[in-house]
């Protein structure tokens, strides 16, 4: 029996804007096991992103519960909130959010330097493990502007990984990138999610990056409107393989 | 979160934009210095002219007939035209004065000193032997007059150094010696020590003195005293001794009530605080003109912060998704603040007592770097870090990390 990771139970936000009350979310409940590789989908105005902000705890539902890892965040406190996103969710955001002129690794140890609880010698060496999970141990003195966009994005992916979080929440990770890339980004999280039981919820709208995913929820104003269990997923790797060789000219 | 985290996470950001980093400091750096260079030379000033003052002895009391008696048709006189002190006066201030250790009448004569073939155009102070100690004078050789000179108005006196260069050849020992003053014969019995200056330029060597009742009977004719010397115990009972002098002098010259004082006491403290007050406030002019630098720097730390912030929005709201509370984004960009205001206000401490050492050694303007002023700019510009990097680093921490992290 797999555990929860994700438990959300007829979620609603609402937003004031003047005297009008836009209602993003409308009712939502799902939940997510460990292991999943979810796809989030939906148009834009489908609440996708108000979802997205709540899973990652930086926002908090006007009713209803959600609960990540048993934990109920509707009644934490702004700095408890931080907390669960340091120590449970590893968040890769559409423009990497690298810290300029700030080398592969120390923008990986930057999440457990705001984890008390890890010494120096413990952050370097996780730091340098999640490099490695990404294939970017070649890489830890250089900066973000040396690397190309699937490279930075990879090194986002290690900052992501280095806290050891419940869930790996993913915006639109691979809207930056071509395709090519892309699929090299979506390879390496089928890989996380297969050989090392990562739970992600990925959050786009391209439904061709929905096909490697094992699950789709898919979103229209404010509710859900699908979500259905992939029984064939694609293997990045394949789709890769398939791709027509780059022809320089 | 740890303290030292927090200082690993500022240091990097700190790193990150050194260039920055260094223009702000600068502000801070300049402000600091001026400061310490400003007060160091008013400072110095300061010292300089105390020190000139207390040559002339700084518990000295000066006692003058005052100018406030008119003669026939209202003219006032001039204080060494008027007769009103007398030997007595000073008898009775040294009888009955508590605050007072030595006391000296002095009366003066101008004329030519002349030995052998030499002459110099000096004044001759009649004084009693306790005059050397009023105004802190020393012999060089020789020895002071005595009472017993002052009994039988010995022809006996003391010449300062420029009288010795002026009318002795090189070399030559003038102790012993008969110089002339006024067609007199006078024994030099004492050379006084080398003094310089006064504050106001005059050279204080350029003197001869003899016993007081040597000068009123054989070279003025006079029975009144034209000035009265004292001195207090110390530079902090020269305002009690001058109080008692008045009531003395007052009693002595049998005033009412009704009566102006016909004599003026004047303390050295007096002139001292007064002619110090001028500098006292050249020094706060001073700064706080280089205060207002610091204040500049203060406001360039807050403007770089608060630029840094809104540049920054997207990193804090990077910060914040992956688990820095508020409190550690307003400690980063405090620390940063303080760092660079601390960091400057250290290379301007440094930077201030090096320009000043310059200046005194270019200008010779004497300065004078006191603790006070270190201590007190450097906390101010501790204070400047907290109080101008505080606004900007609160204003970080109460981001919304969701509309941070959108931010363009």
């Amino acid at each position: 029996m797999a555990t929860t990771i994700l438990d959300i139970k007829n979620l609603k936000r609402e937003f004031k804007m003047g005297s009008e009350t836009v209602r993003a979310l409308k009712g939502i409940s799902f939940h997510i096991e460990a292991g999943e590789f979810v796809t989030i989908m939906g148009s834009s105005g489908s609440g996708k992103t108000t979802l997205l902000n709540i899973l990652g705890c930086l926002d908090k539902p006007s009713d209803g519960e959600f609960l990540l890892d048993n934990v109920n965040i509707g009644k934490l406190s702004r700095n408890d909130l931080a907390r669960l996103r340091n120590q449970k969710i590893g968040f890769v955001f559409q423009a990497y959010n690298l810290l300029p002129r700030t080398s592969a690794l120390e923008n990986v140890e930057l999440p457990l330097l705001y984890n008390k609880e890890i010494g120096a010698r413990e952050r370097h060496k996780r730091a340098i493990e999640s490099l490695e999970a990404v294939k970017l141990a070649d890489r830890l003195d250089h900066l973000p502007n040396q690397l190309s966009g699937g490279q930075q994005q990879r090194v986002a992916i290690a900052r992501a990984l280095v806290n050891q979080p419940v869930m790996i929440l993913a915006d639109e990770a691979t809207g930056n990138l071509d395709t090519r890339t892309s699929y090299e980004i979506i390879s390496l999280m089928q890989e996380l999610n297969q050989q090392q039981g990562k739970t992600i919820v990925f959050v786009t709208h391209e439904p061709d990056i929905a096909s490697f995913s094992s699950r789709t929820i898919t979103l229209k104003d404010g509710r859900i409107v699908k979500d259905v269990k992939n029984e064939k997923v694609r293997s990045a790797q394949e789709a890769l393989a398939a791709l027509p060789v780059q022809d320089d000219y | 979160m740890n303290v030292f985290n927090l200082f690993r996470i500022a240091w990097r950001a700190l790193l990150r934009n050194k260039m920055r980093a260094f223009l702000t400091m600068l502000g801070i750096i300049i402000g600091v210095g001026s400061v310490i260079t400003m007060v160091a030379i008013g400072q110095g000033s300061k010292q300089s002219i105390r020190d000139q003052l207390s040559t002339m002895g700084s518990n000295m009391i000066t006692i003058r007939p005052s100018s406030n008696v008119t003669v026939g048709g209202g003219a006032r006189l001039g204080s060494t035209a008027l007769q009103t002190l007398t030997l007595p006066d000073a008898d009775v201030i040294k009888k009955q004065s508590q605050y007072i250790t030595e006391i000296s009448p002095a009366v003066t004569a101008s004329g030519q000193a002349i030995n052998a073939a030499q002459n110099w155009p000096t004044s001759m102070q009649g004084v009693s032997p306790g005059y050397l100690n009023i105004r802190q004078w020393k012999l060089k050789s020789g020895t002071n007059f005595t009472d017993e000179d002052v009994k039988t108005a010995n022809k006996v006196c003391l010449i300062g150094q420029t009288i010795v260069e002026n009318i002795f050849g090189a070399g030559e020992d003038p102790v012993g010696k008969y110089i002339r003053f006024k067609k007199i014969p006078f024994k030099v019995i004492g050379v006084l020590e080398e003094k310089g200056e006064n504050a106001f330029g005059q050279d204080q060597d350029d003197i001869i003195m003899a016993p007081y009742t040597t000068v009123q009977k054989r070279l003025l004719a006079i029975p009144y005293v034209q000035t009265i010397y004292a001195s207090a115990i110390d530079e902090q009972s020269s305002a009690l001794a001058t109080a008692e002098i008045t009531s003395i002098l007052r009693k002595q010259h049998k005033l009412k009530d009704s009566d102006q004082d016909d004599f003026t006491v004047r303390t050295q403290a007096e002139l001292i605080s007064t002619i110090s007050s001028t500098s006292e406030l050249l020094t706060v002019l001073l700064a706080a003109i280089a205060g207002i630098s610091l204040l500049v720097g203060g406001i360039g730390i807050m403007n770089i912060m608060y630029v840094s912030v809104k540049e920054r929005t997207k990193e804090i709201g990077l910060r914040m998704s992956i688990g820095a509370r508020g409190i550690d984004i307003l400690l980063q960009f405090l620390i940063e603040a303080i760092f660079i205001s601390i960091t400057g206000g250290v290379i301007g401490v440094v930077l201030g007592v090096v320009a000043s050492n310059v200046i005194t050694l270019l200008l010779s303007w004497p300065t004078l770097v006191s603790e006070s002023s270190i201590i007190l700019s450097f906390l101010v510009c501790a204070f400047t870090g907290v109080f101008f990097g505080y606004y900007p680093a609160r204003n970080a921490s109460k981001l919304d990390p969701i509309e941070a992290l959108r931010y363009e």
